[in-house]
């Protein structure tokens, strides 16, 4: 038991994170055509509304909980010393958790009814679909029959996570957790390292630079001006047309 | 002042055939790839029509293109905030219907089909899927369908007609047509490089080629909504777009792109435009009466030295400014005024002009004989008359074109953002070029006549004279005047060639850098 222990929140976890930064760089560097989100709603469009919008939306709601819960757990406890903040913030997590299930029910349906859709799937995305299914179903599951896991997510959970990031792993609170928590913290680190195998890279290439970029880019192959210029040092790179 | 170059194109109108040799060539060479099987990146559109995808000039459907926005411009459906809020869910992307579905036949099954008593059939099969479909479209669908109602009734461009107007074009014997064929404008202000989230589309600085780089593009799908033309095409298979390179390893080598070598009309001439890239976001948010007038404005004259200082100051070589000089689009575009962008009012400043079409449109007619049944028959039903004759008659100089089959209100709609009268000039200048010519080689007009003519379009017999050898009889090297890339700077459209001095030639198979290490 203690194997298992060690090797569920001990090895995997850096087996995850070093997959997925090896995995998702080398994906980058060598084949860089096969970073897209590979959009399927050119071939449909109305399903793809509802799915994509309430999946995205939720999932991303919930990341961004659990990253904040990470990152200040004692804002997150403090917060949730006042009841009613609470139970407005359980109640809004586990909505919007929820919309996401459903969001990508939704999208699993479309995917494997749609015969068009049928064509531009492979068997990771069906994997990927079902593995973030499943974790989305134990989150929902967690939230329910667990009650504030904000706050236990915050006391317990974050201590363990950061002795993983300080190289000092301390797995006694996680080791006491109800099963399905164990799973869904498994989960999380399986997906993670699953990353780099499929579709789930686009979201590292998340276009945050569009906001800072001026509209219109013009590239040359040589910048003439600047070749003339002897001020120009030769290191210098050309622009990455290719 | 910052002078840059542009590979221009000019599409004559009134020579085009609509034969779509150009389709097929660059289908050949471009798109005959899964995923790209829908794509037109040359493609020949009747009008009146809906075109190429559906209804694509009416951007109430598809957002296209950029709209004025107080002083400024800002993308219609895409851009920084809607881009980017609407990533999961692109609310004005088209979809595969919108094109058509591609689709091939069973031929196998007229070999292989076991013997019956029934002839096999070849069934269609969808190119997505593989499986049989019922065609609801195809390329080309609306071709030549002036008339119809599924089609050249809805076409955007009838929007600002009266109900009148647009019935007369369509009475059966008045029926008129042209073909319209598009490429990619390789705009000055692309409205698809600036939606582009990831930056993987850009207009080169050499040339201006529109590119989209397919290792940065991950389908956020948004420069399909923003490219008003709809000339950006999702690749559903590899989650790429994709569009018009204007064949630029052809471009590059001196030769002509491959759907204008091969255009049987020749209809098709590409050469050097300078301009003044300074002054695009001001034109851009021109107001759209003035859009033609600016955007003629930045196009500037070669021959001026400032210009020329300016360009060498820019890097640009003297066999492209050379080029420049000699441009059969420059000629066309500005120094004859004969072609218009088609769309002037989707803001993106298209390099792309056309020769508004003559023919079809002008070559009427005569009062309708028994006016007094037509009356009785009502404006809707359809009159036949036999008096109907092509009428080229020259006996009221502009006649023709006041009374042309098209109201010209419907050719401005799509080449001078509804104004009649750039229309008008021009049409009078091809028509002013014909009655000269006439005067010279039929002899039926008096020299007076043909020379009022050309006085009253400003043009000299000289200039009439270059119109018609260009319009004519124009060879190959007349028609595409290229500046090929220079052989020393091939190496760095590839590479720098800093990083490389020193570790080819003579020597080492290894690196240098990597030696003693």
């Amino acid at each position: 038991m203690d194997f298992m222990n060690n090797f569920l929140f001990i090895a995997l976890p850096y087996i995850s994170i070093v997959t997925f930064l090896i995995g998702s760089i080398h994906r980058y560097k060598v084949t860089g055509f096969k970073y897209s989100s590979l959009s399927s709603q050119f071939l449909e469009g109305r399903k793809f509304y509802f799915g994509s919008l309430a999946f995205h939306w939720g999932i991303l709601v919930v990341f961004a909980g659990h990253l904040l819960t990470f990152l200040f757990p004692t804002a997150t406890i403090v917060w949730n010393s006042d009841p009613v903040r609470l139970i407005i913030l359980e109640y809004a997590a586990f909505t919007i958790g929820f919309s996401s299930l459903v969001g990508l029910t939704a999208l699993v349906f479309r995917r494997t009814t749609n015969p068009r859709i049928r064509v531009v799937t492979n068997r990771m995305d069906m994997v990927i679909e079902l593995a973030i299914i499943i974790q989305v179903i134990l989150g929902c599951w967690i939230a329910l029959g667990y009650r504030w896991g904000s706050s236990w997510f915050a006391s317990d959970l974050t201590p363990y996570l950061r002795s993983i990031f300080v190289f000092d792993p301390q797995t006694q609170a996680v080791i006491a957790m109800p099963l399905v928590i164990k799973i869904h913290i498994v989960g999380a680190f399986v997906i993670f390292a699953l990353i780099p195998f499929t579709r789930l890279v686009h979201f590292l290439v998340a276009p945050f630079h569009y906001i800072w970029r001026p509209y219109q880019q013009v590239i040359w192959y040589w910048n003439r001006k600047r070749i003339c210029d002897p001020n120009t040092p030769w290191n210098t790179h050309p622009p990455k047309n290719n | 002042m910052d002078i840059r170059s542009q590979i221009s194109m000019v599409f004559h109108l009134d020579k085009c055939i609509g034969c779509h040799t150009c389709s097929v060539a660059c289908k050949n060479i471009w798109t005959d790839r899964k995923g790209a099987e829908y794509m037109w990146w040359n493609n020949v559109e009747t009008k009146p029509g809906t075109g190429y995808p559906t209804k694509w000039e009416d951007q109430g459907i598809y957002h296209g293109g950029w709209e004025k926005n107080g002083d400024g411009i800002s993308l219609r459906g895409a851009g920084k905030r809607k881009g980017l809020l609407n990533i999961f869910h692109n609310p004005s992307l088209p979809v595969i219907d919108d094109y058509y579905e591609p689709f091939t036949y069973k031929y196998l099954d007229l070999i292989e089909s076991a013997a019956g008593d029934d002839q096999p059939t070849a069934r269609p099969v969808s190119m997505i899927t593989g499986k049989p479909i019922d065609i609801k479209m195809g390329p080309n669908w609306d071709d030549d369908l002036s008339g119809t109602p599924d089609y050249a009734r809805n076409d955007p461009n009838l929007k600002k007609l009266s109900a009148a107007e647009q019935e007369a074009m369509f009475q059966l014997e008045r029926m008129a047509f042209f073909y319209l064929p598009r490429i990619c404008n390789h705009c000055l202000n692309p409205a698809c490089v600036a939606s582009c989230p990831s930056g993987a589309i850009y207009k080169r600085g050499e040339d201006g080629v529109v590119l989209i780089n397919q290792n940065v593009c991950r389908a956020w799908r948004m420069c399909v909504t923003a490219c008003p033309y709809k000339k950006s095409y999702y690749n559903w298979h590899t989650g790429k777009s994709e569009k018009c390179i204007l064949c630029y390893p052809r471009i590059e080598a001196g030769y002509a792109p491959a759907c204008m070598h091969s255009c049987v009309g020749r209809i098709r001439y590409l050469g050097v435009i300078l301009y003044d890239a300074d002054r695009i976001h001001e034109v851009a948010s021109a107001s759209e009466g003035e859009l033609i007038n600016r955007h003629m404005d930045i196009l500037v004259d070669p021959f001026d030295p400032t210009v020329i200082a300016s360009a060498k100051k820019n890097g640009i070589a003297d066999s492209t400014i050379q080029a420049a000089q000699n441009s059969p689009t420059y000629k066309f575009v500005k120094e004859w005024g004969l072609a218009l962008p088609l769309h002037a009012e989707f803001r993106t400043l298209p390099m792309l002009f056309y020769v508004p079409p003559l023919l079809p449109v002008m070559a009427t007619v005569k009062e309708v004989r028994n006016r007094k049944q037509t009356e009785k028959l009502g404006p809707i039903s359809k009159v036949w008359d036999n008096d109907w004759l092509y009428d080229t008659s020259t006996e009221e100089i502009w006649g023709t074109i006041d009374q042309a089959r098209f109201p010209l209100k419907y050719l401005a709609n799509m080449f001078s953002a509804g104004d009649e009268s750039k229309i008008k000039e021009r049409l009078k200048k091809l028509m002013a070029v014909r009655i000269y010519r006439r005067w010279k080689t039929v002899g039926d007009i008096t020299e007076k006549k043909a020379m009022d003519a050309l006085r009253e379009v400003g043009y000299t017999p000289e200039i009439a004279d270059n119109v018609y050898y260009l319009t004519s009889l124009a060879k190959f090297d007349d028609r595409f005047v290229i500046p090929a890339a220079h052989r020393e700077h091939a190496i760095e459209m590839l590479e720098f060639t800093g990083d490389k001095k020193g570790s080819t030639g003579f020597g080492f198979k290894e690196d240098t850098m990597k030696r003693g290490l």
